[in-house]
Protein backbone atom coordinates (compact mmCIF):
# COMPACT_ATOMS: atom_id res chain seq x y z
CA UNK A 1 0.00 0.00 0.00
CA UNK A 2 1.37 3.43 -0.90
CA UNK A 3 2.07 5.87 1.93
CA UNK A 4 -0.53 8.05 3.58
CA UNK A 5 0.53 11.70 3.69
CA UNK A 6 -0.25 13.38 7.02
CA UNK A 7 0.34 17.12 7.38
CA UNK A 8 0.62 18.70 10.81
CA UNK A 9 -0.28 22.37 10.80
CA UNK A 10 -1.59 25.03 13.20
CA UNK A 11 -1.89 28.59 12.01
CA UNK A 12 -0.24 29.95 15.14
CA UNK A 13 3.48 29.46 15.65
CA UNK A 14 5.11 27.58 18.48
CA UNK A 15 2.20 25.33 19.44
CA UNK A 16 4.02 22.03 18.83
CA UNK A 17 3.95 21.11 15.11
CA UNK A 18 7.61 20.08 14.95
CA UNK A 19 7.44 18.25 18.27
CA UNK A 20 4.35 16.35 17.10
CA UNK A 21 5.87 15.49 13.70
CA UNK A 22 9.02 14.04 15.27
CA UNK A 23 7.16 12.11 17.96
CA UNK A 24 4.45 10.68 15.74
CA UNK A 25 7.12 9.70 13.21
CA UNK A 26 9.14 7.97 15.92
CA UNK A 27 6.09 6.19 17.30
CA UNK A 28 5.00 4.89 13.88
CA UNK A 29 8.52 3.75 12.98
CA UNK A 30 8.97 2.05 16.36
CA UNK A 31 5.98 -0.06 15.39
CA UNK A 32 7.86 -1.23 12.32
CA UNK A 33 6.18 1.01 9.75
CA UNK A 34 8.27 2.83 7.15
CA UNK A 35 8.16 6.55 7.87
CA UNK A 36 9.57 9.69 6.35
CA UNK A 37 9.27 13.01 8.19
CA UNK A 38 9.44 15.95 5.85
CA UNK A 39 10.34 19.43 7.10
CA UNK A 40 8.36 21.93 5.02
CA UNK A 41 9.40 24.90 7.16
CA UNK A 42 11.91 26.27 4.66
CA UNK A 43 14.18 28.93 6.15
CA UNK A 44 13.42 27.89 9.74
CA UNK A 45 14.43 24.28 9.76
CA UNK A 46 14.04 22.57 13.14
CA UNK A 47 12.82 19.05 12.65
CA UNK A 48 16.44 17.91 12.16
CA UNK A 49 17.52 19.06 15.63
CA UNK A 50 14.37 17.81 17.34
CA UNK A 51 15.04 14.38 15.80
CA UNK A 52 18.77 14.60 16.57
CA UNK A 53 19.83 14.25 12.92
CA UNK A 54 21.32 17.68 12.28
CA UNK A 55 24.85 16.35 11.78
CA UNK A 56 23.89 14.06 8.94
CA UNK A 57 22.45 16.59 6.54
CA UNK A 58 24.05 16.86 3.13
CA UNK A 59 21.14 17.71 0.84
CA UNK A 60 17.75 19.22 1.58
CA UNK A 61 14.24 19.61 0.19
CA UNK A 62 15.16 22.53 -2.07
CA UNK A 63 18.16 20.61 -3.48
CA UNK A 64 15.74 17.86 -4.50
CA UNK A 65 13.20 20.25 -6.01
CA UNK A 66 15.87 22.14 -7.93
CA UNK A 67 17.47 18.94 -9.19
CA UNK A 68 20.83 19.21 -7.42
CA UNK A 69 20.44 15.72 -6.01
CA UNK A 70 18.23 12.69 -6.29
CA UNK A 71 15.46 12.21 -3.76
CA UNK A 72 17.21 9.18 -2.21
CA UNK A 73 20.30 11.30 -1.49
CA UNK A 74 18.30 13.74 0.65
CA UNK A 75 16.73 10.97 2.72
CA UNK A 76 18.47 10.78 6.10
CA UNK A 77 18.22 7.54 8.02
CA UNK A 78 17.49 7.80 11.73
CA UNK A 79 20.17 6.65 14.21
CA UNK A 80 17.86 4.55 16.39
CA UNK A 81 15.01 3.36 14.22
CA UNK A 82 15.84 1.72 10.88
CA UNK A 83 12.41 2.55 9.44
CA UNK A 84 12.54 6.28 10.23
CA UNK A 85 13.78 8.90 7.75
CA UNK A 86 13.99 12.65 7.48
CA UNK A 87 14.00 15.03 4.55
CA UNK A 88 15.28 18.31 5.98
CA UNK A 89 14.17 21.79 4.93
CA UNK A 90 16.65 24.23 3.42
CA UNK A 91 17.86 26.74 5.96
CA UNK A 92 19.15 29.51 3.71
CA UNK A 93 16.24 29.78 1.28
CA UNK A 94 12.65 30.89 1.61
CA UNK A 95 9.28 29.26 1.02
CA UNK A 96 8.99 30.54 -2.54
CA UNK A 97 11.76 28.10 -3.56
CA UNK A 98 9.12 25.34 -3.51
CA UNK A 99 5.60 25.23 -4.97
CA UNK A 100 2.56 23.14 -4.03
CA UNK A 101 3.01 21.21 -7.30
CA UNK A 102 6.62 20.40 -6.35
CA UNK A 103 5.36 19.02 -3.04
CA UNK A 104 2.75 16.84 -4.71
CA UNK A 105 5.36 15.47 -7.13
CA UNK A 106 7.82 14.80 -4.29
CA UNK A 107 5.21 13.03 -2.18
CA UNK A 108 4.17 10.89 -5.15
CA UNK A 109 7.77 9.85 -5.64
CA UNK A 110 8.05 8.85 -1.95
CA UNK A 111 4.70 7.10 -1.64
CA UNK A 112 5.61 3.65 -3.03
CA UNK A 113 8.53 3.19 -0.58
CA UNK A 114 6.85 4.25 2.67
CA UNK A 115 3.81 3.68 4.85
CA UNK A 116 3.66 7.23 6.23
CA UNK A 117 4.87 10.62 5.08
CA UNK A 118 4.55 13.11 7.93
CA UNK A 119 4.88 16.77 6.92
CA UNK A 120 5.87 19.46 9.41
CA UNK A 121 4.12 22.64 8.22
CA UNK A 122 5.37 26.15 8.95
CA UNK A 123 3.12 28.52 10.91
CA UNK A 124 0.89 30.94 9.03
CA UNK A 125 -1.51 30.61 6.12
CA UNK A 126 0.74 31.61 3.24
CA UNK A 127 2.89 29.77 0.70
CA UNK A 128 4.62 27.48 3.20
CA UNK A 129 1.28 26.30 4.58
CA UNK A 130 -0.08 25.80 1.04
CA UNK A 131 3.02 23.74 0.21
CA UNK A 132 2.60 21.60 3.31
CA UNK A 133 -1.06 20.73 2.74
CA UNK A 134 -0.90 20.26 -1.05
CA UNK A 135 -0.04 16.52 -0.95
CA UNK A 136 -1.93 15.75 2.29
CA UNK A 137 -4.31 12.82 2.60
CA UNK A 138 -4.99 13.72 6.23
CA UNK A 139 -4.50 17.01 8.05
CA UNK A 140 -3.86 17.16 11.78
CA UNK A 141 -4.35 20.58 13.31
CA UNK A 142 -2.46 21.15 16.53
CA UNK A 143 -3.35 23.82 19.05
CA UNK A 144 -2.90 24.81 22.69
CA UNK A 145 -5.78 25.52 25.07
CA UNK A 146 -5.46 29.30 24.66
CA UNK A 147 -7.77 31.80 22.99
CA UNK A 148 -5.38 32.94 20.26
CA UNK A 149 -4.17 29.43 19.36
CA UNK A 150 -7.73 28.07 19.17
CA UNK A 151 -8.83 31.03 17.07
CA UNK A 152 -6.02 30.41 14.58
CA UNK A 153 -6.83 26.69 14.53
CA UNK A 154 -10.39 27.60 13.59
CA UNK A 155 -9.15 29.66 10.67
CA UNK A 156 -7.05 26.73 9.47
CA UNK A 157 -10.01 24.34 9.78
CA UNK A 158 -11.97 26.66 7.49
CA UNK A 159 -9.12 26.79 4.94
CA UNK A 160 -8.72 23.00 4.99
CA UNK A 161 -12.46 22.60 4.37
CA UNK A 162 -12.29 25.10 1.52
CA UNK A 163 -9.39 23.14 -0.03
CA UNK A 164 -11.43 19.95 0.37
CA UNK A 165 -8.64 18.39 2.42
CA UNK A 166 -10.93 17.82 5.39
CA UNK A 167 -12.18 16.76 7.72
CA UNK A 168 -9.14 17.81 9.73
CA UNK A 169 -8.48 16.20 13.10
CA UNK A 170 -7.32 17.97 16.24
CA UNK A 171 -4.34 17.53 18.56
CA UNK A 172 -4.70 19.51 21.76
CA UNK A 173 -1.17 20.03 23.11
CA UNK A 174 0.28 21.35 26.37
CA UNK A 175 -2.80 20.69 28.47
CA UNK A 176 -2.23 21.37 32.17
CA UNK A 177 -4.61 19.31 34.27
CA UNK A 178 -4.07 21.49 37.36
CA UNK A 179 -5.04 24.68 35.52
CA UNK A 180 -8.05 23.07 33.83
CA UNK A 181 -9.21 21.83 37.21
CA UNK A 182 -9.15 25.26 38.81
CA UNK A 183 -10.94 26.78 35.83
CA UNK A 184 -7.94 28.66 34.46
CA UNK A 185 -7.42 26.71 31.27
CA UNK A 186 -9.84 25.70 28.52
CA UNK A 187 -10.62 21.99 28.86
CA UNK A 188 -10.80 19.46 26.05
CA UNK A 189 -14.59 19.56 25.92
CA UNK A 190 -14.54 23.37 25.66
CA UNK A 191 -12.09 23.38 22.76
CA UNK A 192 -13.96 20.61 20.93
CA UNK A 193 -17.28 22.37 21.41
CA UNK A 194 -15.90 25.60 19.98
CA UNK A 195 -14.04 24.05 17.03
CA UNK A 196 -16.50 21.22 16.29
CA UNK A 197 -13.92 18.77 14.90
CA UNK A 198 -12.74 15.26 15.78
CA UNK A 199 -10.03 14.82 18.38
CA UNK A 200 -7.07 12.58 17.52
CA UNK A 201 -4.69 13.52 20.32
CA UNK A 202 -4.56 14.97 23.78
CA UNK A 203 -1.02 15.79 24.91
CA UNK A 204 -0.11 17.03 28.39
CA UNK A 205 2.40 19.75 29.14
CA UNK A 206 5.49 17.70 29.94
CA UNK A 207 9.03 18.72 30.93
CA UNK A 208 10.29 15.64 29.12
CA UNK A 209 9.59 17.41 25.83
CA UNK A 210 12.25 19.99 26.67
CA UNK A 211 14.70 17.34 27.87
CA UNK A 212 14.00 15.34 24.71
CA UNK A 213 14.71 18.31 22.47
CA UNK A 214 17.92 19.03 24.40
CA UNK A 215 19.08 15.51 23.60
CA UNK A 216 17.61 15.21 20.11
CA UNK A 217 15.73 12.10 21.19
CA UNK A 218 11.93 12.52 20.87
CA UNK A 219 9.89 11.76 23.99
CA UNK A 220 7.96 9.00 22.21
CA UNK A 221 11.14 6.91 22.66
CA UNK A 222 10.87 7.34 26.42
CA UNK A 223 8.47 4.90 28.07
CA UNK A 224 8.13 7.15 31.12
CA UNK A 225 7.10 10.36 29.39
CA UNK A 226 3.39 11.20 29.54
CA UNK A 227 3.60 13.31 26.39
CA UNK A 228 5.54 10.49 24.73
CA UNK A 229 2.70 8.13 25.62
CA UNK A 230 0.18 10.60 24.21
CA UNK A 231 2.08 10.74 20.90
CA UNK A 232 2.29 6.94 20.77
CA UNK A 233 -1.49 6.88 21.21
CA UNK A 234 -1.88 9.27 18.27
CA UNK A 235 0.20 6.92 16.11
CA UNK A 236 -2.05 4.01 17.04
CA UNK A 237 -5.18 6.06 16.24
CA UNK A 238 -3.69 6.96 12.84
CA UNK A 239 -3.51 3.21 12.26
CA UNK A 240 -7.20 2.93 12.98
CA UNK A 241 -6.96 1.62 16.54
CA UNK A 242 -9.52 2.76 19.05
CA UNK A 243 -7.37 4.06 21.92
CA UNK A 244 -9.01 5.81 24.89
CA UNK A 245 -7.85 9.37 25.55
CA UNK A 246 -5.73 10.13 28.59
CA UNK A 247 -7.71 11.66 31.36
CA UNK A 248 -5.89 15.00 31.60
CA UNK A 249 -8.56 17.39 32.63
CA UNK A 250 -11.12 15.58 34.69
CA UNK A 251 -13.06 18.57 35.93
CA UNK A 252 -14.47 16.69 38.88
CA UNK A 253 -12.13 16.83 41.85
CA UNK A 254 -10.37 13.87 43.35
CA UNK A 255 -12.69 13.76 46.33
CA UNK A 256 -15.78 13.84 44.17
CA UNK A 257 -14.48 10.89 42.22
CA UNK A 258 -13.60 9.12 45.45
CA UNK A 259 -17.12 9.77 46.73
CA UNK A 260 -18.53 8.19 43.59
CA UNK A 261 -16.36 5.13 44.17
CA UNK A 262 -17.43 4.58 47.75
CA UNK A 263 -21.04 5.48 47.06
CA UNK A 264 -21.89 3.63 43.87
CA UNK A 265 -24.91 4.90 42.05
CA UNK A 266 -24.76 8.15 43.99
CA UNK B 1 -11.01 43.43 42.51
CA UNK B 2 -13.87 41.89 40.62
CA UNK B 3 -14.99 40.00 43.70
CA UNK B 4 -15.98 43.38 45.15
CA UNK B 5 -18.55 43.77 42.40
CA UNK B 6 -19.62 40.17 42.50
CA UNK B 7 -20.27 40.52 46.20
CA UNK B 8 -22.38 43.60 45.49
CA UNK B 9 -24.36 41.91 42.76
CA UNK B 10 -24.38 38.51 44.43
CA UNK B 11 -23.07 36.96 41.22
CA UNK B 12 -20.29 34.38 41.03
CA UNK B 13 -17.22 35.32 39.01
CA UNK B 14 -16.91 33.38 35.78
CA UNK B 15 -13.70 31.36 35.76
CA UNK B 16 -11.10 32.58 33.27
CA UNK B 17 -11.66 29.41 31.23
CA UNK B 18 -15.39 30.15 30.96
CA UNK B 19 -14.60 33.71 29.94
CA UNK B 20 -12.14 32.42 27.33
CA UNK B 21 -14.77 30.10 25.87
CA UNK B 22 -17.42 32.80 25.61
CA UNK B 23 -14.99 35.26 24.03
CA UNK B 24 -13.84 32.62 21.54
CA UNK B 25 -17.39 31.77 20.52
CA UNK B 26 -18.19 35.39 19.78
CA UNK B 27 -14.98 36.10 17.93
CA UNK B 28 -15.36 32.94 15.80
CA UNK B 29 -18.89 33.76 14.71
CA UNK B 30 -17.51 36.80 12.95
CA UNK B 31 -14.21 35.17 11.81
CA UNK B 32 -16.10 32.36 10.14
CA UNK B 33 -18.58 34.39 8.16
CA UNK B 34 -16.77 37.60 7.44
CA UNK B 35 -20.05 39.44 8.09
CA UNK B 36 -19.42 42.52 10.19
CA UNK B 37 -21.94 44.01 12.61
CA UNK B 38 -22.23 46.95 10.18
CA UNK B 39 -23.35 44.62 7.39
CA UNK B 40 -25.93 43.11 9.73
CA UNK B 41 -27.33 46.58 10.40
CA UNK B 42 -27.66 47.24 6.66
CA UNK B 43 -29.37 43.87 6.15
CA UNK B 44 -31.76 44.63 8.96
CA UNK B 45 -32.80 47.98 7.48
CA UNK B 46 -33.35 46.49 4.06
CA UNK B 47 -35.28 43.49 5.38
CA UNK B 48 -37.54 45.83 7.36
CA UNK B 49 -38.11 47.93 4.23
CA UNK B 50 -39.03 44.94 2.05
CA UNK B 51 -41.26 43.18 4.55
CA UNK B 52 -43.12 46.26 5.67
CA UNK B 53 -44.12 46.93 2.08
CA UNK B 54 -46.35 43.85 2.38
CA UNK B 55 -47.18 43.36 6.06
CA UNK B 56 -47.24 45.45 9.21
CA UNK B 57 -44.28 44.67 11.43
CA UNK B 58 -43.01 45.99 14.73
CA UNK B 59 -39.85 47.63 13.40
CA UNK B 60 -38.32 48.28 16.82
CA UNK B 61 -38.37 44.62 17.82
CA UNK B 62 -36.85 43.17 14.63
CA UNK B 63 -33.73 41.12 15.36
CA UNK B 64 -31.18 39.73 12.91
CA UNK B 65 -28.58 37.42 14.40
CA UNK B 66 -25.73 35.22 13.23
CA UNK B 67 -25.81 31.80 14.86
CA UNK B 68 -23.55 28.77 14.59
CA UNK B 69 -24.14 25.10 14.93
CA UNK B 70 -21.37 22.61 14.12
CA UNK B 71 -19.47 25.14 12.01
CA UNK B 72 -22.60 25.94 9.97
CA UNK B 73 -23.56 29.58 10.13
CA UNK B 74 -26.99 30.97 9.58
CA UNK B 75 -28.71 34.31 9.73
CA UNK B 76 -31.75 34.17 11.92
CA UNK B 77 -34.36 36.89 11.59
CA UNK B 78 -37.04 37.43 14.19
CA UNK B 79 -39.68 39.76 12.81
CA UNK B 80 -42.71 40.42 15.04
CA UNK B 81 -45.91 41.10 13.11
CA UNK B 82 -48.52 43.59 14.20
CA UNK B 83 -51.88 41.84 14.24
CA UNK B 84 -54.39 43.39 11.90
CA UNK B 85 -57.65 43.98 13.87
CA UNK B 86 -59.68 44.63 10.69
CA UNK B 87 -59.02 41.23 9.21
CA UNK B 88 -59.73 39.36 12.41
CA UNK B 89 -63.10 40.96 12.91
CA UNK B 90 -64.02 40.89 9.25
N1 LIG C 1 3.61 18.97 25.35
C1 LIG C 1 4.59 19.85 25.56
N2 LIG C 1 5.08 20.05 26.81
C2 LIG C 1 6.08 20.94 27.02
N3 LIG C 1 6.65 21.68 26.06
C3 LIG C 1 6.21 21.54 24.80
C4 LIG C 1 5.17 20.62 24.48
N4 LIG C 1 4.95 20.70 23.14
C5 LIG C 1 5.81 21.61 22.66
N5 LIG C 1 6.58 22.12 23.64
C6 LIG C 1 7.63 23.15 23.49
O1 LIG C 1 7.06 24.25 22.81
C7 LIG C 1 8.02 24.84 21.95
C8 LIG C 1 7.46 24.94 20.55
O2 LIG C 1 7.30 23.65 20.02
P1 LIG C 1 7.53 23.33 18.47
O3 LIG C 1 8.83 23.86 18.00
O4 LIG C 1 7.23 21.90 18.28
O5 LIG C 1 6.35 24.23 17.87
P2 LIG C 1 6.07 24.59 16.33
O6 LIG C 1 4.59 24.66 16.21
O7 LIG C 1 6.78 23.63 15.45
O8 LIG C 1 6.72 26.03 16.21
P3 LIG C 1 6.97 26.88 14.86
O9 LIG C 1 5.64 27.48 14.51
O10 LIG C 1 7.98 27.89 15.26
O11 LIG C 1 7.46 25.92 13.82
C9 LIG C 1 9.28 24.01 22.03
O12 LIG C 1 10.18 24.63 22.90
C10 LIG C 1 8.78 22.69 22.62
O13 LIG C 1 9.78 22.05 23.36
MG1 LIG D 1 8.15 24.03 13.82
Amino acid sequence: MPATVVTITSGKGGVGKTTATANIGVALAAGGQRVVCLDADIGLRNLDVVMGLENRIVYDLVDVVEGRCRLKQALIKDKRLPDLHLIPAAQTRDKSAVSPTDMVRLADELRPDFDWIIIDSPAGIERGFRNAIAPADRVLIITNPEVSAVRDADRIIGLIEAEEKGPAELILNRVRADMVKRGDMLGTADVLEVLAIELIGLVPEDENIVVASNRGAPAALDGNSRAGQAFRNIARRLNGEDVPFMNLDESKGFFERLARLVRPGG
Amino acid sequence: MSSFFSRLTGRRDASSAETAKERLKLVLIHDRTDISPAVIEVLKDEIIAVISRHVDIDRDLVEINLTQNNRESRLVADIPLINSPKKRRG
